[in-house]
């Protein structure tokens, strides 16, 4: 056959898989060896699996390289590899029609890739393909040429904070550790994830494992810990099976276990699959799920680095923070402060999702502005809606208006609009979106999740939920407002731990920079954006009608009337303002109001 | 049944008596937290059931009862929310006949469930039916993978 060089990568992250990236592969694999082309890891041709590249909504996204040249496919079926292959691989040109295109390019090219540089390049299966990309380099040099303090100056000077969202600066946390006298240390990795709508740390989990690991035994090293634990969501099914898969490879190749690189220091890593609670994020009630119990968290007389699991010093780092690290090891300190702002080094990996044209997982540095990333990168908002506000740091986050926009991304700037950087989550929202039933949902979460050891959180978030319940049903009474912003601030001033303390963020928020939309609620009864069921009417429109039936198909409470080719009337008794008719009717018919 | 709680017993021994070990072996070998297991397990270890049963109701991944032979698990994730997850799940609890409280179809043949976020906000709004992730659903492609499982019962 032909003697090029060629690679396929097929992107195989959870969003990919759903739209068949599998069965792509698959084809790339069965015509290749009926071409005679073998494959595999070793020979110059080969098709992977590679990790999520970050622009979901054009899976499945297969690269095609063919002697160092790679053209970018998007939107790929298995019905279209066989074309591809003939074309581009055998005859050499490149099927013009699927490769992506400009938007594929303007969601790259305004993004910096750290720590997502090998997701989606590697697979994340194979531990060679990892160590051929300098894997496992960093940590050799740890455990052999740098002292604990060298390690931990050096994370200190890169200026790297934590990604779970606190921000605390990593390189003092490890001195604190450090410097505590035990017989035993623990080093942790928090892939819990909790916040609905962030998925970074899923795709490193998925698409990059070794840099976890690689990040664990640094940390080990610096701190003089010889245990270690991988607390994943155990809803991330991909991810929990390709962690077990690289730690097992770990333990083949004497990675990890006993005499690390002939240093003398023993590494012990377990996979800790969580039995899923949104409070587990946190690291004192984290702890407790390792050690058995209920997840509640304790107040913090002590740092965790100091005193945590079994009251011994812990590290408790994210999954982001600690795939940093090999990065900053190997292309120094600087480097990488020198990517952020003054205050915080580095990148920030953000999952932009909601209703902006480009959805997916962005990273940029640190600083630049959310105009940038929603406008630029995300290509505005889809269906030419317009933009109406974005929720940063997941339910207990804020949201922030079209005034914000050209606000720089840091810790500090966030804060002071009045939300938080959270584990990355940035969900924009257009006109069709009603602030007040938005955060009713977040309460509606986190009253759920609120694990029930303190008063305020248990109680008071309760409370603020079903005063907000009231309002979208047009019971809202005149000093609602007010109360929500009082008990707001209470609970947050007096909650135990960091999910009380911001649990009122989103309705906070939003009473600032909304007060308008909760007001109509309340006093005219409406709903603006046409969201709150309850407030809204439903009829038809009779000269649009045609008569043809399609809604009285469709509607599950059989509450349209009406004889064929003749307008239909909708029974606001029987009415349920499911919105199923809407959905359905080709004429605009039906009206809401 | 002896032979499964043995093999329980056995690991939770090895994992430093981690009383959540144990329950994470129950919910696989039997699909949920069976009272039966609980307390044999609870006598045998000399352990009161009420620390069991105390951590089971805590996470999501434990199940107090009996669960469907299909599993839909409908993303409440904030993405899929706005892009209208409130409304397929709506439209689930009519189709299958099951309240909020009580999650699992009579006939035993599904089970309808909620999940906070499966991570795959980029293809919202996510279903995920028995741990397949379904990107970009609506009303009609539910009904579509509903009336496919019927069948193949």
């Amino acid at each position: 056959m032909r003697d090029k060089e060629l690679i396929v990568k097929v992107c195989s992250g959870t969003g990919s898989v759903s739209a068949g990236g599998a069965e792509v592969l698959q084809a790339f694999e069965n015509l290749g060896s009926s071409y005679g082309i073998e494959t595999g890891f070793k020979n110059g041709c080969r098709t992977q699996k590679v990790g999520c590249r970050g622009f979901c909504s054009r899976d499945v996204l297969v690269d095609v390289i063919l002697d160092g040249e790679k053209i970018t496919y998007e939107g790929i079926k298995p019905d279209m590899v066989p074309r591809i292959f003939e074309e581009h691989i055998i005859q050499g040109r490149p099927v013009l029609e699927w490769v992506a295109g400009d938007e594929h390019k303007k969601f790259h090219s305004g993004q910096t890739k750290v720590v997502l540089s090998l997701c989606g390049e590697i697979d994340p299966e194979e531990l060679d393909a990892y160590v051929a990309a300098g894997g496992y380099e960093t940590s050799l040099k740890a455990y052999t040429q740098l002292s604990p303090e060298e390690i931990i100056e050096g994370i200190k000077r890169s200026n790297l904070r934590g990604r779970g969202g606190a921000g605390f600066p990593a390189g003092h946390k490890w001195e604190f550790a450090r410097k505590t006298r035990s017989d035993k240390k623990y080093v942790i990795c928090n892939g819990n994830e909790s916040d609905p709508g962030a998925f970074a740390d899923r795709c490193i989990m998925e698409g990059d494992p070794h840099s976890i690991i690689e990040g664990m035994m640094i940390c080990a090293r610096a701190i003089g810990a010889d245990k270690g634990y991988i607390y994943v969501r155990d809803s991330y099914a991909l991810a929990v099976k390709r962690l077990r898969r690289a730690l097992e490879q770990c333990y083949e190749q004497g990675l990890l276990g006993k005499n690390l690189f002939d240093s003398g220091l023993d590494l012990d890593i377990r996979l800790y699959p969580a039995p899923g609670a949104f409070i587990c994020g946190e690291a004192t009630a984290l702890l407790k799920v390792i050690e058995g119990k209920r997840a509640m968290p304790v107040p913090r007389m002590h740092r965790t680095a100091e005193k945590g699991l079994w009251e011994r010093p812990t590290i408790v780092n994210n999954a982001e923070t600690l795939a940093n690290v090999p990065r900053i090891m190997s292309r120094g300190a600087e480097w990488f402060a020198g990517l952020g702002t003054e205050t915080s080094g580095g990148t920030k990996v953000f999952s932009l999702t909601g209703k902006v044209k480009n959805t997916g997982l962005v990273e940029i540095p640190l600083g630049m502005t959310l105009r940038e990333i929603i406008h630029d990168i995300g290509g505005g908002i889809s269906n030419g809606k317009s933009f109406k506000a974005v929720q940063l740091g997941g339910p207990t986050g804020g949201c922030i208006p079209e005034s914000f926009l050209d606000h720089q991304v840091d810790y500090e700037s966030l804060a002071l609009a009045g939300t938080i950087m959270g584990s990355g989550g940035m969900v924009v929202f257009d006109q069709d979106t009603c602030m007040v039933d938005t955060s009713k949902f977040f309460l509606e979460i986190t009253q759920a999740e609120s694990c029930g050891k303190c008063t305020p959180c248990r109680i008071g978030i309760r409370r603020m939920y079903e005063i907000l319940d009231r309002i979208t049903k047009g019971k809202g009474r005149l000093w609602d407002i007010e109360l929500l912003e009082e008990l707001g601030t209470h609970i947050r001033t007096t909650s135990l731990c960091g999910f009380g303390m911001t649990a009122p963020n989103p309705v906070l928020s939003t009473i600032r920079h909304f007060r308008d939309e909760y007001a109509v609620h309340i006093k005219d009864k409406k709903c603006p954006a046409l969201v709150c069921k309850d407030l809204l009417s439903f009829s038809c429109i009779q000269e649009n009608c045609t008569g043809c039936g399609m809604c009285k198909k469709v509607c599950p409470a059989d509450a349209i009337r009406g004889i064929r080719k003749k307008p239909h009337k909708i029974d606001q008794q029987l009415c349920i303002k499911c919105g199923s008719c809407i959905d359905a009717c080709k004429f605009g018919a039906i009206h809401i109001e | 049944m002896n032979e499964c709680l043995d093999k329980i017993i056995d690991n939770y021994l090895e994992n430093e008596g981690n009383v959540l070990t144990i329950l994470q072996d129950i919910e696989k070998y039997y699909g949920y937290i069976s009272e039966d297991a609980v307390c044999r397990i609870a006598r045998e270890l000399d352990i009161h059931p009420s620390r069991f049963f105390g951590i089971a109701s805590f996470y999501s991944q434990f199940h107090l009862k009996p669960r469907g032979k299909n599993i839909i698990t409908i993303c409440r994730g904030t993405p899929c929310h706005i892009k209208g997850s409130e409304k397929i799940l709506g439209r689930m609890r009519m189709e299958l006949d099951v309240s909020r409280d009580e999650e699992t179809t009579e006939d035993q043949l599904f089970t309808l469930e909620e999940v906070n976020c499966v991570g795959a906000c980029g293809i919202s709004p996510v279903v995920a039916i028995n741990g397949q992730v379904h990107g970009e659903m609506d009303i009609n492609k539910m009904m579509r993978e509903i009336s496919k499982l019927r069948a193949d019962n």
